[in-house]
């Protein structure tokens, strides 16, 4: 097996919600078993881009792969996970417990029509036990706080088994010790489960110590790159970038502290 | 109650329907609510009266329309009214509930040209206005019967989909959901059953049996599955007590049904407000 296979292919990506351009000339490969990280401003189409990607957007200029096939074509949707930037604008109203939230992740993979199977509940406990959340399997979903619920959509991405997992700025609102077990877990199934992963944050900071590419995206794709090379990206150019002073951390007894 | 139950028929065809009515309508009834559409319901209910109002203007004219059952006028009105609530929807992409009035309105104003094309009826159109214990025939039961086993098979096959697009429809769709066809069969369900409900609790209350269960069952439901068994359990109670009490008191059952249904609410907000109290220690 090839190890090198495109799972993501954006080519020549042009994108705007009304007047102006969001998205200009994107191109983009995200191989198998990358850990992409997707940084860049407020604004900057980081969100955009990820819509495109899982078909929540329509395309209007360009083209997008998702595991080789066009993605007008693909419907292998229960190889791809999710975790929204927005996770908790889900319905505050819907009186589900942690335990139907996080099942429900399984609908695609075992069938839209068919009744969820026995085996159902020592999947969910794995799932939430990875994000550290177990405890509360049978509490309501819309009393847990932000970054509990956060962790409680993690585990429903995580428990469709994806091979590419998407996530959307899923570090904010979680405590700076649970930061760091994310990104343990991410790299954890990213080097034993080979999942490809692409996550938008804000981390600057510590990053390029956690990922294996990094992308920065301010409308135009300014860089992309591994993350070695993005170390050696002038420190003055991702500034002039974000509009702001940016730290790249590159000595590792500084790993895990956040700004 | 029991005996004339073994006795008469038309009691039996009120009950029986009268159970499966309190059995679909509260389950659909929890979708609408979580998805904060109960006054789809409402709006589908007064379109479902202009499409019984029309096919008793028909019988009263042509007289090979007397025969027909007003249940298929107000289905196919109720149908067609659902439709173009997706429509409207899809129109007014940011005022969605802009397609409520709208239909409603619409419903009414057609069911006011039709009475009054007909100059008034000798039929009972209070019956279905407020339901009735006496109306329900053996074909309206039959009726109910098909409907209601489709919509149970429909739920159960869609209950993942539609468990999905109520609580995060953005992450039902990068699931590869077919949102639009699953929205449109649930809307189709609700439609009919809205038209089958009319013969036992009446046009004007048929939304609210679909919502109040639902209400008091949100209160204390700890799982979105304990909600809608509650919600059933809660319709129902409302359904026997209420046919039964109209029975013997000679009212109209959507009357009696409603009322019971507000009554549990009631108990149930009590309830709760008792726990909370006995739970913060005073
Ligand atoms: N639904 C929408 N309609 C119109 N414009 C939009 C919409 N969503 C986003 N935009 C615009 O598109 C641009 C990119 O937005 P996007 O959400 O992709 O940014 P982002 O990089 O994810 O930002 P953030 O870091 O704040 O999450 C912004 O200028 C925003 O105003
Ligand atoms: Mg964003």
């Amino acid at each position: 097996m090839d190890d090198r296979k495109p799972i993501v292919i954006v080519k020549d990506l042009n994108y705007r919600y009304d007047r102006d351009w969001v998205l200009k000339n994107i191109q983009l490969t995200v191989n198998k078993g990358d850990f992409l990280a997707i940084v860049g401003p407020n604004g900057s189409g980081k969100s955009t881009l990820l819509k495109l990607i899982l078909g929540l957007l329509k395309i209007q200029q360009g083209e997008i792969l998702l595991f080789g096939e066009p993605l007008e074509r693909f419907r292998h949707w229960e190889k791809v996970g999710f975790v929204s930037q927005k996770a908790n604008a889900f319905n505050k109203a819907f009186p589900a417990t942690v335990f139907e939230v996080v099942r429900s992740g399984l609908t695609k993979r075992n069938g839209l029509f068919k009744p969820y199977p026995k085996t159902t509940v020592k999947k969910v406990i794995e799932a939430l036990k990875a994000v550290q959340m177990e405890e509360f399997l049978y509490r309501n979903i819309g009393e847990l706080s932000g970054g509990q619920q956060q962790r409680v959509f993690i585990a429903r991405a995580l428990i469709g088994d994806p091979e590419l997992l998407i996530l959307d700025e899923p570090t904010v609102g979680i405590d700076t010790k649970r930061v760091s077990a994310f990104y343990e877990l991410m790299q954890k199934l990213n080097r034993e489960k080979g999942i490809t992963l692409i996550i938008v944050t804000h981390d600057t900071g510590i990053i390029s110590k956690k990922v294996s590419h990094v992308a920065c995206l301010n409308k135009h794709l300014y860089f992309h790159g591994n993350s070695s090379e993005f170390e050696q990206f002038d420190q003055k150019e991702l500034s002039s970038f974000y509009g702001h002073e940016v730290k790249i951390l590159t000595h590792d007894h500084q790993e895990g502290g956040m700004e | 109650m029991i005996e004339s139950l073994m006795k008469y028929e038309f009691l039996q065809n009120a009950f029986i329907t009268g159970l499966l009515i309190g059995l679909i309508a509260p389950i659909l009834g929890v979708f609408i609510v979580v998805r904060k559409q109960a006054l789809i319901a409402d709006a589908l209910s007064h379109i479902t009266l202009g499409g019984i109002a029309f096919s008793l203007l028909l019988g009263k004219f042509w007289s090979s329309f007397s025969t027909l059952n007003p249940v298929y006028g107000g289905m196919v009105f109720s149908v067609t009214g659902s439709l173009l609530i997706e429509k409207l929807r899809s129109v007014y992409k940011h005022y969605e509930e802009l397609a409520i009035p709208i239909i409603m309105s619409f419903g009414i104003g057609l069911s006011v040209i039709f009475i009054s094309m007909a100059d008034g009826f000798t039929t009972d159109l209070f019956g279905y206005l407020f339901g009735s214990v006496s109306a329900v025939s053996r074909v309206d039961l039959l009726i109910v019967l098909g409907i209601s086993m489709m919509v149970i098979v429909t739920i159960f096959f869609l209950y993942k989909g539609l468990f999905l697009l109520s609580f995060d429809e953005e992450h039902g769709r990068t699931m590869g959901l077919p949102s639009k066809t699953i929205n449109f069969i649930f809307i189709v369900t609700v439609a009919l059953v809205i038209a089958i409900s009319m013969r036992i609790v009446g046009i004007l209350l048929v939304s609210s049996l679909m919502t109040l269960p639902v209400a008091s069952s949100i209160r204390i439901a700890k799982s979105f599955k304990q909600m809608i068994f509650l919600s059933v359990l809660f319709g129902e109670i409302a359904v026997i007590g209420g046919l039964i009490s109209a029975y013997y008191l000679d009212l109209a059952p959507g009357g009696t049904i409603v009322v019971i249904a507000a009554f549990i609410l009631l108990l149930v907000i009590l309830y709760k407000n008792v726990q909370y109290k006995f739970q913060s220690g005073r």
